[in-house]
């Protein structure tokens, strides 16, 4: 009899070991945002210590208090919208082109597009730093500076996700249009573009979080603008504020909602069809 | 075995391959803007850094570089950097190894064991993304401190000695890169063995295959692609990364990127040039191997 029952339980082990360990993974993956939950309430001794001394509200009520951190998660999201919002437009036009049209040259635009993402980015910033320094512009490092390569960057990866998104999509739908007297704009506009949207729409969510998080290229190209990720840098090395965790919550909890309500909604429409 | 969660399709539903069917010149038209921003801002810049690499090392910043071809800074750079070039790929390949041993069995775990909790488990994958990279590799710096709980933990273990510290090691470093590289390990595994059908290696348990014998020879081959995807985008970034080393590690664990970014940062612009163009090539070498194996196309 408990030979039975121990064979039962080692037999339930080695089926769900695979996943155990999986989930064993996923808690290691998330240790740190734990961690930065935890000490967003972080009432420590002195205001930069890194142990959890309390609880507080106080992080969250004054979370502008250290000097330049709103101004710089100001900066963040500006130049994570501008550049997503340019670098989706080019990206998903030329994957477009790129599932649909024939062009020459196309073996080289795929090397051109895969090796950004193939590069470190340590190597991506040193080469446009080395470009503005050698076109005079080392003076005039800045916002724009970090825009032009933040498009730069995210573009490679708009153009993989909406490709993937469009290749996927059965070009049938669209001769149907066609068939049904459909212009080529009519047939743009009312299929392929509402059926490229989600492929466009968590593009844009990729790019807009690889813009926010990018410390290495902008930290070469910034010049004297500071960024989210480069205040979170600098004041490693002085003395951490609680608040940059107060930061973090949020965007873990604003990104963690948007994904999950997607997946929701996508439930919620999939039902009727299921 | 038939309660995998997971029933494929018929094989061969899938869409017939779309034909790049428009002609003319559209095509081109829709290619020209994003194109001519990755020549600007992609392949000019990646000359230019060659070129600076070669310029004269006596130039400044303020007075402008000579070009003189100048090879030397290429023999000077790797004589005094090579040892940390070593450790960078070092510690980039251990990275590696490690988001392999961690991520196979979780993107296995999600494709075939997951069942209803398969989106749940991806977005799970994906979440670490959702905070900032530096707030979370700081959090690592606290989890791996002389008084956090894991080295407090690991000091009650009778083989462990008292002095026994995790932050400022080479394992702090490689712990942290591989958190921070791990879920480009896992998506592309993942996306591979998706498409493995799960009969296939019920097939292989038929005919006799051992558990193991059916991984090696069916499942891992199956999902190359994937693998050779994610052993890229783990190593690629984890051998230019600096981050970690630098909020993680010591002195002795400084990796190539910490030197390029300082001489960068400090306007050795010659050195640090020729120390990113050598990164660069190194890499592009063993991208080249690979991509040989599955091709661009694969890839991405």
């Amino acid at each position: 009899m408990t030979a039975v029952a121990s064979r039962g339980v080692r037999g339930w082990l080695g089926n769900h070991a695979v996943l155990i360990f999986g989930l064993l993974v996923l808690l290691y993956m998330f240790t740190p945002i734990f961690v930065v939950v935890l000490m967003s309430f972080n009432d420590p001794v002195g205001r930069l210590g890194y142990d959890f001394a309390g609880f507080t509200l106080y992080n969250w009520k004054n979370i502008c208090e250290p000097y330049q951190l709103c101004e710089s998660v100001g900066n963040s999201i500006k130049i994570a919208l501008l550049a997503t919002g340019l670098a989706t437009v080019l990206g998903s036009l030329m994957a477009y082109a790129m599932v649909r049209h024939y062009f020459r040259g196309r073996g080289t635009a795929n090397l051109m597009i895969f090796l950004p993402m193939a590069s470190p980015e340590i190597v991506l910033g040193s080469s446009l730093l080395a470009l503005f320094v050698n076109a005079n512009l080392a003076g005039q490092l800045g916002f724009w500076t970090v825009f032009v390569s933040h498009v730069m960057f995210c573009l490679s990866f708009i153009v993989i996700t909406v490709k993937a998104r469009l290749s996927g999509l059965d070009p049938r739908l669209e001769q149907a249009a066609a068939d049904l007297y459909a212009n080529e704009w009519q047939t743009f506009g009312r299929v392929t573009l509402p059926l490229m949207m989600p492929g466009i729409v968590s593009a844009a969510l990729l790019s807009f979080s690889l813009s926010f998080d990018d410390f290495i290229i902008t930290n070469l190209n910034s010049g004297q603008m500071i960024t989210f990720p480069m205040f979170v840098w600098g004041s490693a090395q002085k003395g951490i504020p609680m608040q940059i965790n107060v930061v973090g919550t949020i965007m873990f909890l604003l990104a963690l909602g948007m994904v999950l309500g997607g997946l929701l909604l996508r439930r919620i429409r999939e039902r009727p069809t299921a | 075995m038939t309660a995998l969660g997971h029933v494929p399709g018929p094989v061969g539903a899938a869409p017939p391959a779309p034909e790049a069917s428009r002609r003319g010149l559209s095509g081109y038209l829709l290619m020209l803007p994003g194109t001519l921003w990755l020549a600007f801002f992609f392949i000019v810049p990646t000359v230019t850094l060659v070129a600076s690499s070669l310029y004269d090392p006596s130039g400044t910043f303020a007075e402008g570089y000579q070009m003189t071809w100048h090879w030397q800074n290429y023999t000077d750079a790797w004589s005094e950097y090579a040892s940390t070039f070593l450790r960078s790929f070092l510690y980039a390949g251990a990275t590696t190894v490690a988001c392999v041993l961690l991520g196979f069995p979780l993107a296995y775990a999600i494709a075939f064991k997951a069942g209803r909790w398969r989106s749940l488990m991806l977005v799970a994958v994906i979440a670490p993304f959702f905070t900032s990279f530096l707030v979370r590799t700081l959090s690592w710096k606290l989890l791996l401190s002389d008084n956090g709980f894991i080295v407090g933990l690991a000091q009650a273990l009778p083989f462990v000695g008292e002095d026994f510290r995790l932050l400022a090691t080479p394992a702090a470093v490689i712990t942290g890169l591989t958190y921070n590289f791990l879920p480009f390990m896992v998506l592309p595994l993942y996306a591979s063995l998706e498409k493995v059908d799960p009969r296939l290696i019920e097939a292989a348990g038929d005919l006799y295959a051992s558990p193991f014998t059916a991984l090696r020879k069916v499942t891992i081959p199956l999902a190359m692609p994937g693998l050779v995807a994610g052993t890229l985008l783990t190593f690629i970034p984890a051998a230019g990364d600096f981050i970690n080393a630098e909020l993680l590690g010591n002195p002795r664990t400084r990796m190539i990127g910490n030197d390029i970014n300082d001489l960068f940062k400090s306007s050795v612009i010659p050195t640090a040039a020729a120390l990113s163009v050598t990164l660069m090539a190194a890499i592009i070498v063993m991208v080249l191997f690979y991509v040989r194996k599955a091709g661009t196309e694969e890839l991405v």
